[in-house]
C-alpha cells in the first residue's frame, strides 16, 4: 500500500547490502529490556550447562575467563530495527562450553536463562561450529551491564533478543521450548535476513 | 519471571490498514496522529505499534510507536509522533501526513510493559520526554473506570512548553485526589532533574506501589530505576521501555 508523498532515504548501495530488509543503520548502541538492570557480582557469578532441570557443568567466573577465548568481528541486528556493523565481541564459543564439559549437546534445543530470569531458546545447531559464544568482551573492554555484563549469550546471525544479556546458563530441552519474547508473539527462530520478527513472518 | 501479563496463546501480528483522521501538534516536535484500523480496540495501555511507509518504488521503511490512547471504542487510535532530525518515518509524519493518508500498523507489541486496571497498583509511573506516551494511556486507561487505583506521575522533560500532554496530566492530577503529578523540568530557570526527593514524593503519594513503569532515554531510565530501587522497591516489580544511545 503506497503511502503518498513518502520517498523514504535510500541507503548507499554498499551499505543497503549488508542491512537485512526493515533494518537501519545506527552508529549508537541502543539498549533494550525488560527491567532493570540485575545486581550480578563476578564473586558469585556461575554460568551452567543444564540438560532439563539437571546440571551438567558449571563455572565460576575466574574458570569461565580461563577457557579458551575467541573472537568476532561483524554486524549486529535488533529486531527493533536497528542494526550495527563492524563490531568486535570476545568470548567462549559454544563449542568450547561443550568440550570442556566433555559432552556433545544431549538435545537440539535449548533456553538461556539470564539473572533477570529472562530466557529465549535457540537450537543448537544455530550455536555450534563457531556460530554463538558466551561474550564478555565487547570492543576490547569487559562488557557493559547496560549491554549484558558480565556475560551475555551472542548470537549475531539472528535478531538480537536472542543473545541474552546477562545470561547464567543454558538449559537444553527436549522441544523447541519459547522464552520470554517468543510467548509474547516474538518469532520462535529470528533470522533477520528473512525478517522473521514476529510469529507468522 | 514475574510478568505483568499472563501469557495464555501465541499472539500473531498481522499487518493493518490505517487511515489518519486527525492529525494536531502536541509540542513544537511532537504531533498526535488518531488513526482508523482494525486493531484500535484491542490493545492493552502501554504497548506500541510498528508503522510502515511503502514509497511508489515499494521501498520500506518501519518504526515503532507507543500508542497514547486507551481503547475507548472510537475504532481510532492516537499516536504522538516526534519529528527526530533526519527521521526517515518521523520526518514523513511531521513535514507531509495528512488527514487521509494510509499507512499500515502492525501489534500491539510488548505485553510486559502494558497495564490495564484489573492488573492493580498503586501505579508508580516515570517517564523522561516522549517516554511519557505510553504512561499517558495507562493513566487514560485508569481514568477510564479505575480511579481507586493510587498513581503517580513522575514526568523529567527540557522545557514545559516540550513536556508533552501537560495540561491534560496537570488537569487529572488537579481533578482526580488519586493522580499525583511529579514534574521535573530540566532545562529553565529553577528546573530540577529526577532525585531521590522527587521519588519520595511521588512514592508518598501513591504507598508501596504494585506495578512501576519507566519510558524514556537509557540515560534516565538508568537514573529512575536507580532512584526508585534506592527508595526500596523490590526491582521485579519495574518494567522499563527504553530508545536512543
Amino acid at each position: 500500500m503506497v503511502t503518498r508523498g513518502f520517498v523514504g532515504r535510500r541507503q548507499p548501495p554498499e551499505t543497503g547490502a549488508r542491512l537485512p530488509p526493515g533494518q537501519y543503520l545506527t552508529d549508537d548502541f541502543p539498549i533494550l529490556q525488560i527491567g532493570p538492570n540485575p545486581v550480578v557480582d563476578l564473586a558469585t557469578w556461575r554460568f551452567t550447562l543444564r540438560e532439563g532441570s539437571r546440571p551438567i557443568k558449571s563455572w565460576s567466573w575466574d574458570e569461565f575467563e580461563a577457557l579458551p577465548r575467541t573472537t568476532w568481528h561483524g554486524d549486529i541486528h535488533c529486531v527493533t530495527k536497528w542494526s550495527k556493523f563492524d563490531t568486535d565481541w570476545e568470548g567462549v564459543s559454544f563449542d568450547d562450553l561443550l568440550a570442556d564439559a566433555g559432552v556433545a549437546a544431549p538435545t537440539g534445543f535449548l533456553l538461556a536463562e539470564s539473572y533477570d530470569d529472562y530466557t529465549t531458546n535457540v537450537p543448537v545447531a544455530d550455536l555450534v561450529g563457531g556460530r554463538a559464544l558466551v561474550a564478555t568482551r565487547y570492543a576490547g573492554e569487559p562488557i557493559h551491564p547496560d549491554h549484558g555484563g558480565p556475560a551475555r549469550l551472542f548470537v549475531p546471525h539472528l535478531y538480537f533478543w536472542k543473545s541474552a544479556k546477562w545470561v547464567r546458563g543454558l538449559r537444553f530441552t527436549n522441544i523447541d521450548t519459547a522464552g520470554f519474547w517468543e510467548l509474547r508473539g516474538y518469532h520462535m527462530y529470528g533470522d533477520p535476513w528473512r525478517e522473521q520478527r514476529y510469529i507468522g513472518d | 519471571m514475574s510478568s505483568a501479563t499472563s501469557v495464555t496463546e501465541p499472539v500473531v501480528f498481522r499487518w493493518h490498514q490505517a487511515e489518519i483522521t486527525a492529525i494536531a501538534p502536541v509540542t513544537p516536535h511532537v504531533k498526535s496522529v488518531r488513526l482508523r484500523c482494525g486493531l484500535a480496540e484491542q490493545y492493552r495501555a502501554g504497548q506500541h505499534v510498528d508503522v510502515r511507509l511503502t514509497a511508489e518504488d515499494g521501498y520500506q521503511a518501519q518504526r515503532s510507536y507507543s500508542i497514547a490512547s486507551a481503547p475507548d471504542g472510537s475504532g481510532t487510535l492516537e499516536l504522538m509522533i516526534e519529528g527526530l532530525p533526519d527521521g526517515e518515518v518521523s520526518g514523513w509524519f511531521s513535514d507531509c501526513a495528512d488527514v487521509g493518508d494510509r499507512v499500515e500498523l502492525r501489534g500491539p507489541i510488548g505485553g510486559s510493559f502494558s497495564w490495564d486496571g484489573p492488573d492493580g497498583g498503586p501505579l508508580l509511573l516515570a517517564a523522561g520526554g516522549s517516554g511519557v506516551v505510553p504512561l499517558l494511556a495507562m493513566l487514560r486507561r485508569r481514568a477510564q473506570g479505575w480511579r481507586a487505583i493510587p498513581a503517580a506521575l513522575i514526568y523529567s522533560a527540557r522545557t514545559r512548553a516540550e513536556a508533552i500532554a501537560v495540561a491534560e496530566l496537570e488537569r487529572f492530577a488537579a481533578t482526580d485526589p488519586g493522580v499525583s503529578l511529579h514534574l521535573a523540568i530540566t532545562r529553565e530557570p529553577g528546573g530540577r532533574r529526577i532525585d531521590a526527593a522527587l521519588v519520595a514524593d511521588a512514592l508518598a503519594r501513591t504507598g508501596p506501589p504494585g506495578k512501576v513503569f519507566l519510558c524514556g532515554s537509557n540515560r534516565f531510565v538508568a537514573a529512575a530505576s536507580a532512584l526508585i530501587v534506592a527508595a526500596g522497591v523490590a526491582p521485579g516489580l519495574i518494567r522499563t521501555e527504553r530508545f536512543g544511545a
